[in-house]
């Protein structure tokens, strides 16, 4: 159907210009859901009538000229870990699996102020924890793709749901790649902005320090006002240095920014700007290839093509050394775990959530509603993440990895001083099969390689597709930029997206 | 396997995680356990000592407000969600004998 196809500003323009309605735009996704949903599995939740009802408010809304914003009216699709008042929230989990929030994420209410429309909450893996929305507790999401391999993960299920046309938009979260490797693999648009960009507030967390919400979507400019929206709207957060406290704070998780017009940075042009390409991510030559083993030859092969036709246009392209690559997924997985472990101490069967039925006494309650509710992943990062920051080990492990992170933020820092952007693939491989990753941990955990340094290093990084594989898989290419550069990484990306002409 | 997690280990760390472990998954914790350090082992490759630990990217620093309330009293809405609750308040299994 044609009206399915658009874009989420291409969809605001037309209901704006009274082409269509919210109402009509809510119900070809919801007919899109009874069609596709049982292949593909994007959704936890879907609430028809809240969706339907909601989207008639915002179109009285629109005629009487109350909302006129680009996304006025146009029907999103939201992660199940950020919160949404009177509307199931799981994270993923059977712990959570009755949780009703009594109010919503910032992240949601600002999309909902500028009148998107909530259609439901999206799969994911356990509490974020995955690479493959397979460890979510309510059956895995198959790519639309090819329903035999996975979305990718952990906000699998919003990339999926952006792909199979289940909605305009969505949202995501991103602590080591989760919305950046499943957009890749699902062949749209994800964005993880710089750190502290968009407020964490009602955000179920996972890494508290690398935990950031962002869009999934279909082109750049839905990235871009999508953004917008996410970053200047809402709660004030502090300034970065201590720029005195005359201001009124109410929001710890966001940095206030003053740059947060990303839609003027929709401009087809990359004359003179600088691209460094790290030897590690795309070996250029026979010698690199075999010492850093490097991506799957389609995925280079695709990576370097975009890279070439960003030369073409007037970019400067280089390789350069980017160091301690190897080292940023035991310090990330370290870290990650050590905040998971304590982040996920809330859930034990008193204020919310199951509980386990048979124990009298509290302390086996605890255990007992612990043990089963939590799934075998997310147990494995909490054993590690108590055992690294237990004394004796703490300093070890977990400020070992803390000292790792200080000298790769360094060696970025040191590369954004040469370069504007750095370009690499997202993912090594396309997208695998189903019930292939979770077997190996570890290898399951090297697959994020290419994104995780970002979420160590607070860095912006935007994915966005590339191409496909032999096997009709999509292929991503990813863009990082310095903290607070997201305007560079949406001009690259929006020229590459124009000039390549793939959607 | 350079590290060699105890039965003491697993343990200890089931008491820090509050998880129940069967003998299986016991068994299973130790072996992923195991692998995973040896895997962050790779990190004393590295001369970390010229480092401070790194928590936060930006160097923000704490700034006071006033505590004013600005949401309305949600108790039935918060209450709503508790496994058992009895007289307006959280119900729990006894904690001491």
């Amino acid at each position: 159907m044609e009206l399915l196809s658009l874009s989420a500003v291409e969809l605001g323009r037309r209901i704006r210009e009274g082409r269509t309605t919210a109402v009509e735009a809510m119900q070809a996704v919801l007919n899109q859901i009874d069609r596709e949903e049982q292949s593909y599995n994007c959704y936890i939740t879907v609430d028809r009538e809240r969706a339907l009802k909601k989207a008639e408010e915002a179109q009285q809304k629109i005629e009487s000229g109350a909302l006129s914003g680009p996304l006025a009216g146009v029907p999103m699709a939201v992660k199940d870990n950020l919160c949404t008042e009177g509307m199931l929230t799981t994270c993923g989990s059977r712990i959570l699996g009755n949780f009703i929030p009594a109010y919503s994420a910032e992240a949601v209410s600002a999309l909902e102020r500028a009148g998107a429309v909530i259609i439901g909450k999206t799969n994911m893996d356990e509490f974020a924890m995955g690479s493959t929305t397979e460890t979510s507790a309510y059956g895995p999401t198959r790519n639309p793709h090819n329903p035999e391999h996975v979305p990718g993960g952990s906000s699998g299920g919003s990339a999926a749901a952006v792909a199979a046309e289940e909605c305009f938009f969505a949202l995501g979260s991103d602590t080591g790649g989760s919305i950046r490797q499943p957009a890749s693999h699902c062949g749209v648009v994800g964005m993880k902005p710089t750190y502290g960009t968009v407020s964490r507030y009602g955000l179920v967390a996972y890494g508290s320090s690398l935990d950031q919400i962002g869009p999934l979507c279909k082109t750049v400019e839905d990235c871009a006002v999508i953004l917008d929206l996410l970053a200047s709207d809402g709660m004030e957060g502090p300034h970065v240095g201590n720029q005195g406290s005359d201001f009124p704070l109410r929001d710890s998780t966001r940095i206030r920014r003053e740059d947060t017009r990303f839609t003027e940075a929709l401009i087809k042009d990359v004359r003179g700007m600088r691209i460094g390409i790290p030897k590690d991510y795309i070996p250029f030559t026979e010698s690199e290839q075999e010492a850093s083993g490097g991506p799957d030859p389609e995925v280079r092969d695709a990576v370097r093509k975009a890279a070439q036709l960003l030369k073409e246009n007037g970019a400067i392209v280089e390789a350069f050394d980017l160091e301690l690559v190897d080292y940023a997924i035991p310090a990330y997985y370290t870290i990650a775990a050590a905040e998971a472990s304590s982040n996920l101490e809330r859930f034990d069967g008193i204020k919310y959530g199951y509980r386990a039925e048979n124990a009298d006494e509290l302390h086996q309650m605890y255990k007992e509603t612990r043990s089963r509710g939590f799934g075998a992943e997310v147990k494995r990062r909490i054993m590690l993440g108590s055992f690294v920051l237990s004394s004796g080990y703490y300093d070890a492990y977990y400020l070992k990895a803390l000292r790792v992170k200080a000298m790769i933020k360094k060696t970025f820092d040191e590369a954004f001083r040469k370069y504007d952007c750095i370009l690499g693939p997202v993912a090594p491989t396309t997208a695998p099969k189903l019930g292939e990753s979770l077997c190996d941990p570890i290898k399951m955990y090297l697959g994020d390689i290419y994104t995780i340094s970002t979420n160590l290093a607070g860095l912006p990084a935007i994915s966005l597709p590339c191409g496909k594989d032999g096997k009709g898989l999509p292929i991503g290419l990813q863009l990082i930029g310095d903290c607070f550069q997201e305007k560079k990484l949406l001009q690259i990306a929006y020229t590459y997206e124009q000039t390549a002409n793939l959607r | 396997m350079a590290n060699k997690i105890t039965d003491e280990t697993i343990e200890y760390v089931g008491i820090l995680a509050k998880l129940a472990l069967s003998d299986e998954e016991k068994e299973q914790a130790r072996r992923d356990m195991g692998r995973m350090l040896d895997y962050i082992d790779k990190l004393n490759e590295l001369d970390t000592g010229g480092a401070e630990p790194m928590s936060h990217i930006f160097p923000v620093e704490n700034v006071f407000r006033e505590d004013v309330v600005t949401n309305g009293n949600e108790s039935e809405k918060i209450l709503a969600n508790a496994p058992a609750q009895k007289d307006d308040m959280f119900m729990v299994p006894r904690t001491f004998n």
